[in-house]
């Protein structure tokens, strides 16, 4: 599956903006990713191995909290995974 | 340093005007340079913080993809994002700053007194991790009246 990489974490997959990793599902193209580039992992994942709160994972279109399996959805050849970190912000201050 | 037209700077303070009293936000398309982010295009986006849009923002992940597929059909990155502080300084906040993951991008803030547009400041963000990041007060370079940018960017 290919993998696209956002702008900030291509300092650590060479500057490569898509990467192509193999993988039967979602989870494990992503462990292929970190395997294949492992200074990704800290920028995707806590200490503790959670995906990070700020990091938007898309299979194509979809958003996969959304997806039924989640990271466990099968995914094909042809199949792009977006790494998308948010933006937000504004004014106002945490309360 | 922040490199960016003339057109470009004028559009993303007329759209922090248009949505007064409410804050606008955008992506910065262009390259990263050695001497900077330089910016060929930007990309409004909405705001989704519909809850409290005068003093907050969010670009929907969707959005943005959609953006990021358009950046890659033009050969271009995302360099940035703008958004605009109404009534408030044009200094990053904590929110804004708790809220930065993207690295090496410039954070272009436009503060916007009673529907005017007055100061713009942008901020890089750097560093290696979520721990040791930092904004940097980042100068900027408004490109003005070059012939040779306008017709690389496909304006008359």
């Amino acid at each position: 599956m290919k993998i696209n990489i956002p702008t900030p974490l291509r300092a650590y997959t060479g500057g490569e903006q898509m990467v192509s990793v193999p993988g039967a599902t979602v989870a494990e193209a992503l462990q292929a990713l970190t395997g294949a580039y492992p200074e990704l992992r800290q920028h995707l994942y806590t200490g503790e191995g959670r995906l990070r709160s700020f990091v938007n994972l898309y299979l194509n279109d979809d958003d996969i909290r959304y997806l039924p399996q989640k990271e466990s959805t099968p995914a094909q050849e042809n199949d792009e995974l977006t790494i998308i970190p948010s933006i937000a912000g504004g004014c106002r201050r945490y309360l | 340093m922040l490199h960016l037209s003339y057109s470009d700077y004028a559009a993303l303070r007329a759209h922090g005007e248009e949505t007064y009293p409410h804050e606008c936000c955008g992506v910065l398309l262009g390259k990263a340079a050695p001497d900077g982010n330089r910016v060929r295009q930007i990309v409004r986006a909405g705001n989704t913080r519909t809850d409290s849009a005068h003093n907050r923002y969010n670009i929907a992940p969707e959005e943005l993809i959609r953006i990021q597929r358009q950046a890659r059909t033009l050969g271009l990155d995302i360099v940035g994002f703008y958004h605009s502080h109404p009534d408030c300084p044009a200094q990053w906040s904590q929110t804004d700053f708790a809220e930065a993951h993207w690295v090496g991008c410039s954070y272009v803030i436009t503060r916007v007194d009673q529907g005017k547009a007055a100061t713009t400041n942008s901020f890089l963000l750097t560093g290696t991790n979520e721990e040791d990041k930092k904004f940097l007060d980042e100068p900027v370079e408004i490109e003005v009246g070059s012939v040779e940018n306008e017709q690389e960017r496909g304006q008359p």
